[in-house]
């Protein structure tokens, strides 16, 4: 059982939660991500390490209420436990000093990203980042990222915060600018990282993209998160999750994480209806209750 | 009949013990357990066990305990069960084996044990897995319990690697009075007994029973620690003062075909289908979150002759397949799967497609499987394995058409304790090196056993590695000698 020390909304249907778990803590780096399992029926669901604190043994996971399960874990508060939380998986981010390096986060993206971006700035990036969001309550981490940052740029698709627009618009921009870009990272929906790979393509810009496939155990085990890089068949947790854009097929991506759709839609649906399931855990500790519902 | 005494509890004398019959493994019917996830053995009572006991000729030189990959007292155990002392039985059996109850229902007895047995000349070997099933079934029921009579070393050993190899060493070394703590990476302790065999073979339940019985024998398990990323092995000995580490990683990463339209949805690997179902419990979706695709009504492939390969179509038939077929691209007889297995598949309508060969995965048009292109083999020369190497025929195309396909062809070695161990020296395949007798790596204090050091194998066989490296450990642990 791993506790949950803290738990807040950065925004509707993204939580933060600070968690025990002093073995991970300790060795997690940049671009590394956890697996949890919050019950005994529960799926295992990959989420994202967004910080880590190794001498108080806790590490901090932002989750995006989608399914069923991610909608069950933003339901549960401080105090309450998840049953299982193992990592860190993934080969950790290639920081270098490579010069100046656009950090781009989408989304929930953003919290995969910002650690990158700290490691970057630390090994003497300059570090240019570019946050995107469907609007101004979306953007997330908008603070932190502001203090690893020589310079930010907020991009919503509604324009009610920052530019209107998209990540890539700002990319192009900056491209146009003139100004010299050794890297490009970016973190977020596949059509998002997709557009920022053919973007970069064009102007040869090293471009890495971390993939969030579907995954089981994390370990190189199953093969479920089996994604297609220039042209072979590559797994994402131990092989990534992070890839040069330039060689990933996106397009294969999207289509694979969308093959449980329907099951993943009567899911919701039941536990909607029937509300919480039963989670069984071991005498003595609390169960996750539904009183916040699901905010997405 | 000179190689075989008759001073035993047997009361029949040793020309009519020849003329019993095999007695026969009761189990749930064909049409039935198609549809279920149930266990399809039902094990013997105590008087078909005393009935196919009665048989063992008790021969001086017992081939089945020369066969047997961790040494069974088969002769004793089952002379023991002749004299109705079932308890006694199982002690003699947990002499050499940690995992009765595991070993008697999925180990290839045809192969190990039940090979050397000289009723087999005759007619049936005895059934020598039924019974260590049944003693093994019987000291649960029973609640028997061992504990490890030596006083505590005050050494620790690390395990890394909760399946057949791991359990086992787990078991020897506790009972030598080493504190044993065994790591496993997935939420549940078993490894490819939990997540690769399915509940219809071996079911969970089992597997809980054998695992708390290592428990109170005092062996500590951890969950939820991948071993080379959640902590090192140099940080096991180092920081938690581990005195030897025994790896016991097990198979790797599934290998694709490297066939055109692997990645379209409705294609898995073995691992991938079988631990939906099996560690995640997508048979009983939405009950359990995970899902799996929805076969029912459909055609599934699945592609190779492993036990794995029958595991993945006999339970694709239990989801409701239509029509379930195995895929294998030599003949019946390279098989590598038990022969019980391929029996009950049979029985079950699973079709065979042998000497056959996908080469093409075919889209639906949307990313989804609509079928596979195969061609038709034939055998040639032998080839490395002393198998008769599968030719394709040309101009043999066809189309099968499935909704699903699950590739179990086996696996290479997963890298993830390997390229984090500096000087852990691995083959040219990537797997673990260590010595075949002491299980030692290159690394001081450090053992490898089981599929990460062989590739994949059998339950039995990473049984017997785990034993190996345990006897080779407490050598160490006692003379600090490597």
């Amino acid at each position: 059982m791993f506790r949950i020390l803290d738990a807040r909304w950065l925004a509707p249907g993204i939580k933060l939660f600070v968690i025990r778990a002093p073995r991970i803590a300790r060795k997690h780096q940049a671009g590394q991500f956890v697996i949890v399992r919050l019950y005994e029926q529960g799926e295992r669901i990959p989420l994202t390490i967004e910080n880590a604190d190794a001498p108080k043994g806790t590490i901090t996971i932002v989750v995006q209420s989608v399914g069923k399960t991610t909608q069950l874990m933003n339901s549960l508060e401080a105090g309450e436990g998840i049953l299982d939380v193992v990592g860190p998986l993934g080969k950790p981010s290639i920081v270098e000093q490579v010069g100046t390096v656009v950090v781009i986060g989408g989304g929930v993206g953003t919290a995969m990203a910002y650690p990158t971006a700290v490691a970057l700035k630390r090994a003497g990036n300059s570090v240019i980042s570019i946050l995107g969001a469907r609007s101004k309550e979306f953007v997330i981490l908008e603070r932190e990222m502001r203090e690893v940052s020589d310079a930010v740029f907020v991009t919503t698709d509604d324009g009610s915060y920052g530019e209107k627009g998209l990540v890539t618009d700002n990319l192009r921009r900056l491209i146009a600018s003139g100004l010299r870009i050794d890297q490009v990272m970016a973190v977020g929906p596949i059509p998002m990282m997709k557009g920022v790979a053919d973007l970069t393509r064009e102007h040869r810009i090293p471009t890495v993209v971390s993939l969030n496939p579907i995954m089981i155990d994390g370990t190189g085990m199953c093969g479920g998160c089996r994604v297609l890089v220039g042209g072979e068949s590559k797994f994402a947790c131990v092989d990534g999750p992070e890839f040069d854009a330039h060689q990933v097929d996106f397009d294969i991506l999207m289509r694979r994480n969308a093959m449980y759709r329907a099951a993943e839609q009567r899911s919701v649906e039941e536990f909607h209806e029937q509300g919480c399931p039963r989670i069984s855990e071991p005498a003595g500790s609390t169960r996750p209750t539904c009183d916040e519902g699901a905010n997405a | 009949m000179s190689e075989a005494t008759s001073a035993t509890a047997n009361p029949l004398p040793l020309r009519d013990r020849i003329k019993l019959p095999r007695q026969q493994m009761p189990e749930q019917e064909a049409h039935e357990r198609a549809s279920n996830f149930r266990e399809v053995n039902l094990g013997f009572t105590a008087e078909l066990a005393r009935q196919e006991a009665l048989r063992c000729l008790h021969c001086a030189k017992a081939a089945c305990v020369q066969t047997c990959p961790v040494g069974v007292k088969v002769r004793e155990f089952v002379e023991l069960i002749v004299a109705g002392d079932f308890a006694g039985a199982a002690a003699k059996i947990r002499e050499d084996n940690a995992l009765p109850a595991i070993t008697g229902r999925v180990c290839p007895q045809e192969d190990h044990c039940e090979s050397g047995c000289v009723l087999r000349k005759k007619g049936d070997a005895l059934g020598i897995g039924y019974l260590e099933r049944f003693v093994a079934d019987y000291e649960q029921r029973a609640g028997l319990r061992q504990k490890p009579s030596c006083p505590p070393t005050g050494k620790k050993v690390a395990i890394v690697g909760s399946g057949p190899a791991g359990l086992s060493a787990a078991g020897d070394l506790v009972m030598k009075g080493h504190t044993v703590r065994v790591f496993e990476a997935l939420h549940e302790i078993g490894g490819v007994l939990v997540y690769g065999i399915p509940e219809f073979r071996l079911p969970k339940q089992i597997i809980r029973e054998q695992i708390d019985y290592l428990r109170d024998m005092g062996v500590e398990f951890e969950t939820d620690v991948v071993v080379g990323r959640t902590i090192t092995i140099d940080e096991l000995m180092e920081e938690e003062a581990y005195d030897a580490v025994f790896i016991a990683t097990g198979a790797g990463l599934p290998q694709f075909m490297k066939i055109p339209g692997e990645h379209l949805n409705g294609v898995y690997s073995a691992n991938e289908f079988l631990t939906r179902i099996n560690l995640m419990h997508a048979y009983e979706f939405p009950k359990y979150d995970e899902p799996v695709f929805d076969v029912r009504g459909k055609e599934v492939a699945v592609i190779g002759g492993g036990n794995t390969a029958l595991d993945a179509i006999r339970s694709a038939l239990r989801l409701g397949a239509r029509r379930a077929y195995l895929v294998y691209r030599r003949s019946e007889a390279e098989m590598p799967a038990r022969a019980e297995e391929v029996k009950h598949a049979r029985a079950e309508g699973i079709e065979f497609h042998l000497l056959t060969n996908p080469v093409e995965f075919l889209t639906d048009g949307n990313g989804w499987l609509r079928g596979m292109r195969c061609v038709r083999m034939e055998l040639g020369d032998p080839d490395p394995s002393g198998r008769r190497r599968p030719v394709p025929i040309r101009g043999s195309d066809f189309e099968l058409p499935v909704a699903v396909a699950v590739i179990a062809i086996g696996t290479t070695a997963n890298p993830i304790v390997q390229s984090t161990t500096p000087g852990l020296d691995t083959d040219e395949r990537g797997y673990i090196a260590a010595d075949e007798t002491t299980q030692r790596t290159s690394r001081r204090g450090v053992f490898a056993g089981g599929d990460i050091v062989t590739g994949s194998a059998t339950v039995i066989l990473a049984m017997s590695a785990g034993r190996r490296a345990a006897k080779s450990i407490h050598q160490f642990l006692s003379t600090g000698e490597w």
